[in-house]
């Protein structure tokens, strides 16, 4: 029997479409609009002003604060301004708008395509090329790695996990990744291993990625540290906690971070991301975006630079769908409904899913039967009927002990109810009171 | 374009469940109860199913709206199910017009009066039937002889559970009672085909077995320890579990997902509490059967099972390592 977690959990149609295609490039607009904040933390701070000139990969955001990460320029050109842009939050946040001219790289990045395998760096020097790279967790969440791989005073990683699980249904771009820079990502988990002092990595991919595991399968030979799990296909596994205990049969605690049953969690993109800064000096400025849909042309896989608007990746792929209802940035289950086509790829773009109108509408709400599939299914073991109802009438003190802080928001609730209740819109809701009547306690 | 486009909260995606699927599950699972009830019954059976849907489905039509004056929504299937079911529960020739009582009942006053479908505290069928057999006690007990037991010249027209404790010898065998050949209530007899019905279920993922396999176990285990001390078909485990409306009652009417425990403990606590009811009514109470009432009381204490029990949370009681 394949690994898998152990509590709730559902299969969605997996509509891989863009599976097994390769990573295509996308031509340089003539302007890109970079946001300062790309990341869970601090927004940076602009450290370019209005005509100056830049390099592929020079720092034009300098993060303030512990959780925060820099940010690098991902063309060669003139600065035009720094102005508020909508972004996939649907807010106007703070970007640096730059005017493209060629494509000039900064002088210490090593853009060679040959695999470079020795290092030989201390775990600090190593964070602090992380941390400057302005790396953060590939996934979605956007997490900045260096902190991440920081682990708090009195605790000790034993393990470290690399997360191909890739559950989102449409996703392929870390598929695709996976399958191209196989070499790349157990360098880089060579490199992650020795910042953490583990001596033990597993890479966790479902199977319906059978080719990614026997290309890792074949390379893992000189890795003797490195292990491949294959795991049975169930969404959410690419949630962390999901993920370790499916792999290591560890629960992590209510409230308690990875670390505290000693894993360490990473996704793919990250790992390439760090072998590129770490080996090749290259800031994180680019990744593989999905552009997927039922009524997309040529779905595929994009490598983007960020900053890019949507609208050029979904040209490539034969412009918008005459259908088109909802554009996604991200996977169906958790991806974000976007506004507007012209919001750039960011480093937490995993993908761009376009949903035709039919699909994109939401039936009528109808009254709960009670048949509690909402409980069978949800990873965390919670009572989602009951914390949309306590979080309706506003019962806080109730939603709290009942664990809606717990809840990761991955949707499988409202996915699975036949009624069609919004469950997950209630449960997000009630989950950020409960968190600010928690920390106005605290105060 | 830009303006068309729907901004909505994750997910962006639906199983396609829905109330009226997992209904239209239910009535799939009926179909084996129901040839065999026809086998059984002949046109007695279908004339009491089809008006007993009938009724059902335009009672609910009729009072949700032109009382409730809201959109009827007969078509979501709990209406047809719990008409089906009642007709399961009665003798196949009780008169229409006291099947048209229980219906109105049943729709009426268990389910509608109390918001509809998702809110009522307790099954329509089950207290359709009990309205019914408080009220009519001598057409609700009163019992056809089988077409196959005219065939084969018998006379017996009790019930199992009604012979069980005055008159043994006329009991049918075990093997008669699997298929279903015994009198009784139209949809009851037949485990085999209940059996089926409960195996679709779990196949469709419409119920898990956690109520069923707690009531069959619970009646099993009391009645099998029972038989161990005294054993005479009183205390016969398996004449309890392939008699009466048990395993009808087990699979169809307390698996009912608006007034059963909605966490895995609430429901084996549920499960039990309906075995243990059954079984001491049988072997103690006035009545033979005592399922529905095992069914109805535990539907009573379904908000609190599901008060005092919450789901197995990620992190709290498996262990790690």
């Amino acid at each position: 029997m394949l690994k898998t977690f152990r509590i709730g959990g559902i299969h969605p149609k997996e509509n891989k479409i863009s599976a097994g295609k390769s990573i295509q490039n996308i031509e340089i607009p003539e302007q890109v609009i970079i946001p300062l904040s790309q990341h869970i933390g601090a927004p940076c701070q602009p450290i370019v002003k209005k005509g100056d000139k830049v390099k592929v990969g020079t720092k034009i955001g300098k993060s303030v604060g512990y959780v925060s990460a820099n940010i690098h320029s991902s063309v060669s050109g003139t600065v035009l301004k720094i102005d508020k842009a909508l972004d996939s939050s649907g807010y106007r946040r703070d970007a640096v708008f730059i005017k493209t001219e060629g494509d000039e790289w900064d002088e210490s990045i090593d853009r060679s395509n040959n695999i470079k395998r020795e290092f030989d760096l201390s775990s600090e020097k190593i964070l602090s090329k992380i941390s400057e790279a302005g790396i953060v967790g590939m996934g979605g969440a956007t997490f900045p790695t260096h902190v991440k791989l920081t682990p708090p005073p009195g605790t000790k990683p034993e393990v470290l996990i690399i997360n191909g699980v890739e559950c989102e249904p449409y996703l392929t771009s870390d598929h695709a990744l996976m399958l191209e820079k196989t070499e790349e990502i157990l360098v880089g988990t060579t490199i992650i291993m020795k910042a953490l002092k583990v001596d033990r990595a597993i890479i966790g991919i479902e199977n319906n990625k059978k080719d990614v595991i026997s290309r890792f399968r074949q390379l893992i030979k000189n890795y003797p540290n490195i292990s491949v799990e294959e795991l049975k296909v169930q969404y959410p596994q690419g949630g962390e906690k999901q993920l370790i205990d499916a792999l290591i049969r560890r629960q992590v605690p209510s409230g308690a971070l990875p670390i505290s049953v000693g894993a360490v969690v990473q996704n793919v993109g990250s790992v390439f991301a760090i072998y590129e800064a770490v080996q090749k000096n290259k800031p994180l400025f680019e990744r593989v975006v999905t552009v997927t849909g039922k009524d997309v042309k040529q779905p595929m896989n994009i490598l983007a630079r960020v900053g890019i608007p949507l609208n050029n990746l979904i040209e490539k792929t034969g412009g918008l769908p005459e259908t088109t209802g909802k554009i996604v940035s991200g996977g169906p289950m958790m991806g974000k409904a976007i506004a507007s086509v012209e919001i750039p790829v960011t480093k937490g773009t995993s993908g761009i899913l376009i949903i035709p109108t039919l699909e994109a509408k939401r039936e009528a709400m109808r009254d709960c039967i009670r048949c509690s599939k909402c409980i069978s299914v949800c990873p965390m073991g919670l009572n989602p009927t009951l914390l949309m109802n306590l979080t309706e009438f506003e019962v806080w003190d109730r939603a709290e002990t009942n664990h809606i802080t717990d809840c990761i928001e991955c949707g499988s609730c409202s996915y699975i109810c036949p009624s069609h209740r919004p469950l997950l819109d209630y449960i997000k809701l009630g989950k950020g009171r409960v968190n600010t009547i928690i920390r106005a306690r605290k105060n | 374009m830009e303006n068309k486009l729907i901004v909505s909260p994750s997910p962006h995606v639906h199983s396609g469940d829905s109330i009226e699927k997992n209904m239209y599950h239910v009535l799939i699972a009926l179909i084996p109860a129901f040839l065999i009830a026809l086998y059984v019954f002949r046109l007695d059976a279908l004339a009491i199913t089809v008006c007993s849907v009938l009724f059902c489905v335009g009672f609910e039509y009729l009072i949700v709206k032109y009382i409730m004056k809201k959109q009827p929504t007969v078509f979501d299937g709990s209406a047809i199910i719990t008409g089906v079911l009642l007709a399961f529960n009665v003798p196949s020739n009780l008169p229409i017009w006291i099947l048209a009582l229980g219906c109105l009942f049943a729709i009426g006053v268990v389910k509608l009066s109390f918001g509809g479908l998702g809110n009522n505290i307790f099954n329509p069928a089950i207290a359709g039937r009990i309205f019914l057999l408080i009220s009519f006690p001598a057409q609700m007990t009163t019992w056809p002889v089988t077409a196959v037991a005219e065939a084969t010249d018998a006379v017996s027209s009790a019930t199992v559970l009604g012979n069980i404790k005055y008159a043994p010898e006329l009991l049918p065998s075990l093997q008669e009672m699997f298929l279903g050949f015994e009198s009784g209530s139209i949809g009851e007899m037949s485990v085999i085909a209940i059996l089926l019905g409960l195996i679709y279920l779990l196949w469709k993922r419409v119920i898990t077995w956690h109520i069923p396999i707690s009531i069959l176990a619970t009646v099993a285990i009391f009645t099998g320890i029972i038989y161990i001390f005294n054993p005479i078909p009183l205390y016969n485990p398996l004449i309890h579990i392939f008699s009466g409306g048990l395993m009808l009652g087990a699979v169809f009417m307390a698996t009912d997902y608006v007034t059963s425990p909605m966490t895995k403990k609430g429901m084996i606590i549920y499960g039990c509490g309906i075995g243990f009811i059954t079984v001491a009514i049988r072997l103690w109470g006035a009545y033979p059967e005592g399922v529905s009432f095992a069914i109805l009381l535990m539907n009573a204490f379904t908000p609190l099972i599901n008060n005092y029990t919450s789901p197995k949370r990620f992190g709290e009681v498996v262990k790690n390592g």
